[in-house]
């Protein structure tokens, strides 16, 4: 009896456990990163307009995101009258936790053990795509149950512009994916020690990643995750200029305090997945010494930091765009283009001179 | 079958772990905040006067259009992740099956074009 018990906890609840640490071990990490990108948001953005930006809460205003914190768990939580209570509070919980699943397969980093991942599943892309899908649920839930119109406006307009994009995006999926021939992440990224740069003789660097032989492929994933995570210029959900703050508007407190986090979870997601397919998530840019010795998860980290800079940067000097040629950019140009890309990649694969470059 | 309780089942637990975190975010000013509504502050936001109505109302179709024709496309996507996978086995008759498919679907993409199906004035 006692045997048998302890045979099952060393074969199921033992591993099990360990899954809960490192589920806890990214979750954390994953928040504490996100409340420096935030904070690094807005510093960019104010140093952009000449401003300061938050620089009172700690040195250089480094506990800015934690003060916020504290004070959105102290603000009071209003339900509007009107409101189908359940659904309203339920909303804000499934955006979030629709955008924290999709860190449960994205590799960190990689070394002689193994793949630092929850799960290293065979299927990790296609997940990430379903996952990143769902996050449309938690905005229509939110908008609609508010029973305000600005919200409901909102919410229409920011599940048409998501899923518009998601599109564009599982076509540029694709392209990567025909490169690589599997779906799982890891394969992604080991697949970039070679390309382009070693074919032509160079050791293996950033000129083997698929940013370079997949350049504008590059360009419409990065546009369409601006669009995707309802970012500036395409925040149009929230556009404060007519529709106040879209489907967040009747929400205050965490509730609201959950919607903004699963926004920046989902952008967080998006260049991180920016790393993996276009960047070479953990490879160093030259694989040389003094650079291949620096620890992978300092690289995918640096190349996170990068992206979110570039999105950072989108946001303070691009004006916002009319609904109508934002429609107009997702259905004829970029739907197009990329129908195109998949086609041309898969006939020069077919067709093309063997380089082995992909 | 362990292969398959190896890859999912972390995924169970972290989405577990995920919704500890947010319920208990969630929960927090329910419990430490002032918690004090009155007519005025639960009322529905409208710019400076009473909701006229309820907000379940009517809607443009065209927001229903985006939804088929997102649909199209993103069944169009799921079908082409297998052949991209497949791709380097499956040889020349693989290529043009797939570009069959395409050339189909571009039609009706050309068609919804015309009939201005894509238009937001």
């Amino acid at each position: 009896m006692w045997e048998q018990a302890n045979e099952i906890w060393w074969s199921y609840g033992w591993p099990a456990l360990i899954i809960v640490g490192q589920s806890v071990l990214l979750m954390v990490a994953l928040l504490l990163i996100i409340a420096y990108l935030l904070l690094m948001d807005r510093k960019v953005w104010a140093a952009v307009q000449q401003r300061r930006g938050p620089n009172v809460v700690g040195p250089f205003g480094l506990f800015q995101s934690f003060a916020d914190l504290l004070k959105f768990v102290l603000k009071e939580p209003i339900i509007p009258s009107g409101a189908d209570k359940s659904v309203f509070l339920l909303a804000p919980v499934a955006t979030t936790v629709c955008a924290l699943a999709a860190w449960a397969v994205i590799p960190v980093s990689a070394d002689g053990w193994g793949t630092w991942v929850v799960s290293d599943m065979n299927v990790g892309i296609l997940y990430i795509l379903a996952i990143s899908s769902l996050g449309v649920y938690g905005v229509i839930m939110g908008g609609w149950a508010s029973n305000s119109k600005y919200p409901f406006m909102g919410a229409l307009r920011s599940a048409a512009q998501m899923v518009s994009y998601e599109v564009s995006i599982g076509l540029v999926i694709v392209t990567v994916l025909l490169c690589v021939g599997s779906l799982n992440m890891t394969d992604i990224v080991n697949a970039q020690k070679t390309g382009l740069g070693t074919q032509m003789g160079f050791t293996p660097s950033a000129l083997d990643w698929y940013w370079l032989v997949l350049l504008p492929m590059f360009v419409i994933f990065i546009i369409s995750a601006l669009a995707e995570t309802n970012r500036p210029p395409f925040d149009l959900p929230e556009a404060e200029s007519e529709l106040v703050a879209g489907f967040m508007v009747e929400y205050s407190s965490t509730p609201y305090l959950l919607f903004m986090l699963g926004e920046y979870v989902a952008i967080t997601t998006m260049c991180a997945l920016t790393t993996i397919l276009f960047l070479g998530g953990w490879l160093p840019p030259v694989d040389i010494w003094p650079l291949n010795a620096v620890p992978g998860l300092i690289w995918f980290l640096a190349k996170i930091v990068f992206v979110f800079f570039l999105f950072a940067m989108a946001k303070a000097i691009v004006p916002r765009y009319r609904y109508d040629q934002l429609m107009r950019l997702g259905w004829k140009v970029f739907l197009p283009i990329s129908l195109l890309m998949v086609v041309v990649v898969a006939a020069v694969l077919q067709f093309g001179p063997k380089w082995g470059v992909v | 079958m362990v292969d398959l309780a190896g890859h999912y089942l972390p995924i169970a637990i972290f989405i577990g772990v995920a919704l500890l975190i947010t319920a208990a975010l969630m929960i927090a000013p329910f419990l430490v905040a002032v918690n004090n509504p009155d007519p005025e502050k639960v009322s529905a936001y409208e710019c400076g006067f009473n909701a006229f109505d309820d907000a379940r109302m009517k809607f443009d179709v065209r927001f229903y259009l985006v939804a088929i024709l997102f649909i199209i496309f993103d069944l169009e996507i799921a079908f082409l992740f297998p052949w991209a996978l497949a791709f380097k086995e499956i040889g020349v008759f693989g290529f043009w099956s797939m570009m069959i498919f395409l050339g189909v679907l571009t039609v009706g993409f050309i068609y919804e074009w015309k009939k201005g199906g894509l238009e937001w004035d």
